[in-house]
């Protein structure tokens, strides 16, 4: 602040480099309450659960709709029940408090700056998470907005939906499965010989992939590209130098441990049926 | 009775339809197994349950969401607290149009650890309100290697009509024919995923061509997982040997007392001969009073019939780990050599 009569014109709080990551399940709940919502309604709208990181992140963890009414120009929300499901949650996690609110539908719109008076009343500096549930333009639109104010000096102006950056976090997606995620219908679950199989598979097309990479620069037939190659070089160096005697021992070491285990767990097996017969024979006499 | 046979009762018809047509199928929904997934993992390693809704529609039991159970408390009144949870949670739910019908519930385990006399008594509750139910067990240890560790299970009918008439001896098994592998039905699981979720999932799907379970399945230390297993075997070892022991005295028990009874019975008959001699009225030849024609009870099975049960899964996992590390060591050597 220069000059005593100068008044800054500033948006508070400063638009910082806040973003928020968004976990699968919440995706997937916004998009269930969306393909239940009731008969004429436009959107859903819900509460989002979560906590704030330490490093300022966002973490959007939990979800939940909450019914609500739309005409024109006004946005009625079922605040009780929005109260009731809180403290439902809480009751199984309480670490998760509220941090912001859902909208489906394509970007900020009428009533958002009213609901989102409201979410700030029940939290500091909520996040508006967006979903576009009706592929607008083609593309699941994802965006996660908070709201900056303007003031002039102490006197505020207005406020404005500011868009923050979004981390979508697949990694527990991942976990599972695309596969399993992404159909409508899946058969079967993997099993995990099954899924060791796919696995080992996917690494040995990247192995082929690699492989033909480095012919066809060698041939020249691409242009190299010098960080592909530290890439390469760095995961190949990652591979443990062993002297080839030491290496045979130590697989010759870990499968003749797996035999044992093996081994053991069949013996179990044969005790448990022959328990089982000399049981029933038992009860004969 | 005075009414009459043509004409059934609603309750009856229900009841006939019932049988008609067993559980075949439970399809899941991605939603409520992502919930299911969040909630066991947050508590682990502590075990947590929740409450299974869908419908059940003929052979197929579908299951559309869930909602996790507050950690349980001894207290009773927190209990009733519980209870109004519950139903708090569910009209809750209904009122955003999820489907408001429970079909049983789901709870985390350990290493498979799960199959104790407390799933079967939780079991047998549902059982007596809801006719189709099902369990969803989710193993949060096991996932770490990459394997979707989802089993949906239910109670054998023949164990159920045993159980719920305390018929649990052996002769009632021998009767029936049930071993210990009949307790549990395994039922397959099937997915499905509203077509909204699946075009959002096409579209967030990340281009990298490894996705983490891979990176968790090629993972090469298995040890740890082992370790464990094999103490839990263990464990489950020793119980076992507890449970013949139990058993092998009671046989013992049962032998001598019946050598008593013949002997007695032997002493009796010659009494009789004596008597029958002198003209006298013949002694019965049966004594209930006497201490050695109590019956000795038997001790129960069941507790026996869980822990084989537990001891066949826990091998079942050992074999499947060690399956996977051979063919990780066999692609790791094959990797050296390169």
């Amino acid at each position: 602040m220069s000059a005593g009569e100068l008044t800054v014109l500033q948006f508070t709080p400063s638009p910082t480099s806040l973003s928020a990551k968004v976990h699968p399940l919440v995706i997937f709940n916004i998009c269930d309450c969306f393909v239940r919502r009731p008969d004429q309604a436009e959107r859903v709208i819900g509460t989002l659960l979560g906590s704030v990181l330490p490093d300022g992140t966002v973490d959007i963890r939990n979800s939940y709709a909450v019914p609500h009414n739309e005409s024109l120009d006004q946005v009625a929300l079922d605040i009780d029940y929005h109260h009731n499901m809180l403290a439902s949650h809480q009751k199984v996690n309480p670490k998760e408090v509220i941090v912001g609110w859902f909208s489906t539908g394509f970007g900020v719109s009428g009533g958002s700056a009213l609901i989102h008076e409201f979410y700030s009343r029940e939290a500091t500096n909520p996040v508006h998470l967006t979903v576009d549930t009706g592929f607008t333009n083609g593309d699941a639109t994802i965006k996660g907005f908070v709201s900056v104010n303007l003031s002039l000096g102490d006197h505020q102006l207005a406020s404005q939906f500011q868009e923050i950056p979004l981390d979508l976090r697949m990694v527990e997606a991942e976990r599972i499965g695309f596969d399993v995620l992404k159909k409508t219908a899946v058969d079967k679950l993997p099993n995990d010989l099954e899924g060791m199989e796919d696995s080992m598979k996917k690494l040995l097309a990247l192995i082929d992939d690699v492989y033909k990479y480095v012919d066809d620069v060698v041939e020249g037939r691409l242009a190299p590209d010098n960080n592909i190659g530290r890439f390469i070089s760095d995961t190949v160096a990652s591979i443990p130098k062993l002297s080839s005697s030491a290496f045979e021992k130590l697989v010759n070491d870990s499968i003749q441990d797996q035999l044992v285990l093996l081994y053991l767990s069949s013996i179990t097996r044969t005790q448990l049926s022959l328990a089982e017969k000399l049981n029933t024979a038992a009860q004969i006499l | 009775m005075a009414q009459p046979a043509a004409v059934r009762s609603f309750l009856q018809v229900a009841v006939t339809e019932e049988v008609a047509s067993p559980l075949r199928v439970v399809q899941i929904e991605g939603l409520a197994i992502l919930k299911i997934i969040k909630h066991c993992k947050e508590f682990s390693p502590s075990l947590v349950t929740g409450q299974l809704l869908g419908l059940d529609v003929g052979s197929v039991l579908e299951v559309t969401n869930c909602f996790p159970f507050p950690i349980r408390e001894e207290d009773e009144e927190i209990e009733a607290e519980g209870a109004n949870y519950q139903l708090e949670m569910m009209r809750c739910l209904r009122e955003v149009n999820v489907d408001n019908n429970t079909v049983g519930w789901y709870q985390s385990t350990l290493l498979g650890s799960f199959q104790t006399v407390e799933l079967i008594e939780t079991f047998m509750n549902y059982q007596e309100n809801i006719k189709r139910c099902v369990c969803i067990i989710y193993d949060p240890s096991k996932s770490n290697q990459g394997v979707l560790a989802l089993k949906a299970l239910k109670l054998s009918d023949s164990f159920m009509e045993l159980y719920r008439n305390n018929n649990f001896t052996g002769e009632k098994l021998r009767e029936k024919n049930l071993s210990w592998v009949d307790i549990f039905e395994e039922i397959p699981i099937k997915v499905s995923n509203s077509a909204l979720i699946s075009a959002f999932m096409t579209e967030l799907e990340a281009d990298t061509p490894v996705a983490q379970c891979d990176y968790d399945r090629l993972q090469l230390s298995t040890n740890p997982f082992m370790e464990r297993n094999v103490e839990f075997l263990i464990e489950c070892m020793d119980d076992l040997s507890m449970e013949q022991q139990k058993f092998q005295y009671y046989y013992r028990n049962l032998s001598r007392q019946q050598a008593q009874q013949q002997s007695w019975l032997q002493k009796r008959r010659a009494e009789n001969m004596s008597r029958k001699a002198a003209g006298e009225e013949p002694l019965p030849e049966e004594d209930p009073s006497n201490p050695i024609f109590k019956p000795i009870p038997e001790p129960p099975r069941l507790d026996s019939f869980l822990i084989t049960n537990q001891i066949s899964n826990y091998c079942n996992q050992i074999n499947g780990v060690a399956g996977q590390s051979f063919s990780k060591l066999y692609l790791m050597k094959a990797l050296q050599e390169d």
